[in-house]
């Protein structure tokens, strides 16, 4: 507890020295040390509770950690760490970037105080602290015009999502009459529907941090406007709080009900399908990522809904299996999506642009961030032997569980449940060989600019570090397995007795074996080839192509043909825009095809939502007159609305 | 061994063409002499072209561990199903990246059609594991084929799960209405053209990974009609080898008696076998009286 505060200190302490500083260089050096050391703190500290007393009627400070926020601490802190040195190496090389450089470790500092937060009113201003901080750190390059959009829409959605969290904390509050987690947690004596309406709210709004669908929306518009290392921060932790939030919520409400657990398989169905699908159609690498993180948001989602049915049902191996599906998923999306955010980062400084279909053949000016982006693509995949099978075996194993032991209309949520992630897994596969494909192999279909080149160690380094945990985690999941475990067991009590199952300790042992032999055996195949290749001649020649003699880069495929099959098949769903011009005469001009998929979670249900609110607000204020009479009615329309809320609902 | 029956298939269909055939052998020929060659690589790829070939043998390889050919599988442990459909899986990654490495528009247009391709088969793949988890209350290989004796086929379940299976089969291995292993010059080719830049030792370790997967996929379709582990392993195997050489001719019968069709109706047939594996999903269900 002690290195917890000690290390919020330290990162606070970053902030403002780095604020105040002028000078560029040192500003970035305190900012990125500041935010590596107080990570290491942060990363030291044990298990502890705190109650700080003030005096102040109802307002009590408290802080601590548990198995639960321990292993959120790490996961956040650890990817924090790497992601500071690679930050301080991305802004030294892109001096615009610096002036927003002291809110790194001011989000930093905010992840951690929401982890360690006990109580309702420190943990919301943290939670604001942390979604202002980000917003300043998106909107870096706020010269840009969609980079002011992009900020707009994150600061809205997010602010709407704290709207919910804070209607939620105070229905928490009056019902236990206390704003402390403890107390919430102490008395689950809600009524079904008060218990409910919690739930959803909680959803709602630690759901649109997270992302997940349609509460999704900021974040493929925030991640390709914020520099490359804080999309990875972003992405790859900071939406991970939303998840945080939801398993803490599951402590306070008590034993949940069946349908909470449907509801979220079912939300993460869709989040998973509508995400990899609209992740397939990008044409921009950083948008195409953050929808991936949709993708495995749902995946995540899926994993806590078959936690709760197991919870709802009492079966443990379920529920153990479930939440710690979800919860492993959590920190193997932090290592790999942070690095493939990272990577994109290294492409865009340098090619200068990040639109998939212009790149092509990067191996060959960066081969290190290629190697590194394709180990993050096969672990993203889920592909053996990386850490991504691991959680994602774990979640179909919790969903086929409930097939095998329930019956009834459950089954037929695991059947749409093992659809879900079937499709998305094949999907993902289609989506990431896409992206590496495109990007790196082939030949260039632009002219990459002269001083493109790989990225410095400074920056290779931290990347390389979470590849290597990628695969470590994936070949030893051992070394993950107790603090999964004791985490689940904070969600869940009763787990404690059946933790992770014994059946599934063992598979895990034939996992790492079969895991074993695949490297071992490519390792020899590989040294063997390279011994028979020692005597043969190799020839180069141009690609055989079916005997075309002058292959251009032009010809080669494009992100968009590649997605083109899926793109028709679900025409449907997606309702691709495309603008076509069609080639006539003998000697036809150069013509142009396009084809763009817009989100229908924002042009067929917040567009609409918006204007109709703003349609309604307008109507109201027409009607109302400068006067205090007008003043008066709308403040007693306004109370009536909430007497009506505490003498029905009871809320 | 997985050889020979490719050269069974072959002979079916030159059979059914009128034709001599080539020798039942011939695929092994074929791979010795590749294996002998020289190779030539285009100036376009990078090393991920030459590592494909070893990552997709080697699944094949591990997928192959996991299904009981003779007795217990190699590894087997519960939940291995889901392993067996993930190394597939990787071997359709690396095949895709490798097509794409070779910066033909050919390679493209193999590597786009196997990815969505794939990713629909292996949907369907998936229905059909939940279906035999369900029926046989187990998420391993091993135990879902050698867990009780030759009584799979008496079940209409099964029976749907076989079709299913078999369309897998014939779209997993780009076999005649999917894809067609004999051209070399056609647009709707996926599986051919993802090789068609492969030259030397690596076009031969790609043929006998691909034979290996049809292998594979023959044995796995051949347990769902019955599981002989009760015969001992000796006879168990002499069976298993004799109904997959019964499945190799029939595939040769279905190659030559139908014709490909057409590009854009691939996920139309795709539906279908969704469609009928959903159908014999809810079969199970009900057999089981959980539903």
């Amino acid at each position: 507890m002690v290195f917890a505060f000690l290390s919020v200190a330290v990162l606070v302490a970053s902030f403002l020295l780095s604020l105040i500083i002028k000078d560029e260089s040192k500003k970035a050096y305190i900012a990125c040390l500041g935010a590596s050391l107080g990570s290491v703190a942060g990363l030291l500290s044990f298990n502890g509770n705190v109650v700080f007393a003030t005096n102040m009627p109802s307002v009590t400070f408290a802080f601590g950690i548990d198995p639960l926020s321990r292993f959120f601490l790490l996961v956040i802190l650890g990817v924090s760490l790497l992601i500071s040195f690679y930050g301080l190496g991305y802004v030294r090389a892109q001096r615009n970037l610096i002036g927003s450089v002291p809110f790194f470790p001011l989000l930093v500092a905010a992840m951690e105080g929401v982890l360690i937060s006990r109580d309702a009113f420190s943990f919301l201003v943290i939670w604001e602290i942390m979604s202002l901080a980000s917003f300043f750190l998106v909107t870096a390059e706020h010269e840009n015009k969609e980079v002011q959009n992009a900020g707009w829409i994150y600061l809205i959605a997010t602010h709407l999502a704290t709207a919910f969290l804070m209607a939620f904390f105070v229905i928490m509050a009056k019902a236990s009459g206390s704003m402390l987690f403890s107390k919430f947690t102490a008395d689950p004596s809600y009524t079904p529907f008060t218990a409910g309406l919690l739930f959803v709210f909680a959803v709602i709004g630690f759901g649109t941090k997270a992302g997940i669908f349609p509460f999704h929306v900021w974040l493929p518009r925030a991640h390709p406007a914020a520099p490359s290392y804080i999309s990875a921060l972003m992405s790859g932790v900071m939406i991970k709080t939303g998840i945080y939030g939801i398993l803490r919520t599951l402590t306070f409400l008590g034993s949940p009900p069946m349908w909470w657990g449907t509801l979220l398989v079912i939300v993460g169905v869709v989040s998973a399908v509508a995400g990899i699908l609209y992740a397939l159609m990008q044409h921009d690498l950083k948008r195409l990522l953050a929808y991936s993180s949709v993708e495995n948001i749902g995946i995540i989602v899926i994993g806590l809904g078959v936690g709760v049915i197991g919870a709802a049902k009492g079966n443990m191996p379920v529920a153990a299996l479930g939440f710690g599906g979800a919860i492993f998923h959590v920190l193997n999306h932090a290592l790999f999506k942070s690095l493939l955010f990272l990577c994109a980062g290294n492409v865009a400084h340098a090619a200068h642009y990040l639109s998939i279909d212009s790149l092509g053949g990067l191996i060959r000016k960066l081969p290190r961030t290629a190697f590194l982006f394709l180990i993050a693509a096969l672990s993203i995949c889920g592909l053996p032997p990386f850490n991504g099978f691991i959680s994602e075996w774990f979640v179909y194993l919790g969903v086929f569980s409930i097939s095998k032991g329930f019956s009834g209309y459950p089954i037929l949520l695991a059947v749409v449940g093992i659809i879900g992630l079937a499709f998305v897994g094949g999907l993902a596969v289609a989506c990431f060989t896409k992206v590496f494909g495109i990007v790196f192999l082939g030949e260039p279909r632009n002219d990459l600019p002269k001083d493109c080149h790989e990225a410095p160690r400074l920056l290779i380094y931290p990347m390389g570090v979470l590849a290597l945990l990628c695969a470590v985690f994936g070949i030893f999941p051992f070394l993950v397995l107790p603090f999964v475990s004791a985490a689940s067991m904070v969600v869940l009590p009763g787990l404690a007795a059946t933790s992770l199952g014994e059946p599934s300790l063992t598979s895990l042992s034939w996992i790492s074996v079969a895991f074993a032999v695949l490297i071992l055996l490519t390792a020899s195949l590989f040294f063997i080839r390279k011994m028979i290749f020692r005597k043969r001649s190799v020839k180069h020649a141009v690609t055989w192509d079916c005997g075309y003699a002058f292959p251009t880069p032009r010809m080669q495929y494009t992100a968009a043909s590649f997605a083109e099959p899926v793109g028709t098949f679900f025409s449907s769903v997606l309702k691709p825009s495309a603008s076509v011009q069609y080639l006539s005469g003998i000697f036809p001009k150069a013509e142009n095809f396009e084809e763009y998929v817009s989100d229908r979670a924002e042009n067929g249900f917040f567009e609409p939502l918006f204007e109709r609110i703003g349609r309604f607000l307008l109507f109201v204020r027409r009607k109302r007159k400068n006067t205090a009479q007008s003043y008066l009615a709308l403040i007693f329309i306004t109370l009536m609305a909430l007497f009506i809320l505490e003498v029905w609902f009871g809320i | 061994m997985p050889p020979f029956f490719a050269g069974v298939i072959n002979r079916v269909k030159s059979i059914f063409a009128g034709r001599k055939g080539p020798p039942l052998f011939q695929l092994y020929f074929d791979i010795f002499k590749l294996l002998k060659k020289d190779a030539v690589y285009s100036r376009s790829t990078s090393y991920i072209f030459q590592f494909a070939p070893l990552v997709v043998l080697v699944s094949a390889v591990c997928a192959g561990a996991i299904i009981p050919l003779t007795g217990n599988a190699p590894i087997h442990f519960y939940g291995d199903i889901i392993l067996f459909a993930y190394f597939f899986a990787l071997s359709r990654f690396f095949m895709v990246i490798a097509a794409l490495d070779t910066a033909s528009s050919f390679g493209g247009m193999g590597a786009s059609r196997e990815a969505a391709f794939g990713a629909f088969s292996e949907l369907t793949t998936f229905i059909v594991i939940i279906a035999l988890a369900i029926i046989t209350r187990s998420l391993s290989l091993d135990k879902i084929f050698t867990g009780g004796g030759p009584y799979l086929i008496a079940k209409p379940s099964i029976i749907l799960l076989f079709i299913t299976f078999f369309f897998i089969l014939l779209t997993e291995n780009s076999r005649m209405p999917v894809d067609d292993p004999n051209t070399h010059l056609e647009l709707t080719m996926i599986h051919e053209v993802i090789m068609l830049d492969y030259s030397g030792p690596d076009l031969g370790l790609m043929l006998y990974a691909a034979s290996m997967k049809l292998f594979i996929f023959m044995a796995f379709a051949a347990m769902l009609i019955s599981s002989d582990a009760s015969h001992g392993m000796f006879v168990g195997t002499a069976l298993l080898l004799l109904k997959i050489t019964v499945l190799a001719v029939i595939i040769g019968v279905v190659e030559s008696v139908t014709a490909r069709v057409r590009l854009i109706r691939i996920p139309q047939l795709l539906i279908v076998s969704f469609v009928l594996s959903v159908f014999a999903l809810l079969v199970a269900l009900f057999m089981k009286g959980v539903l």
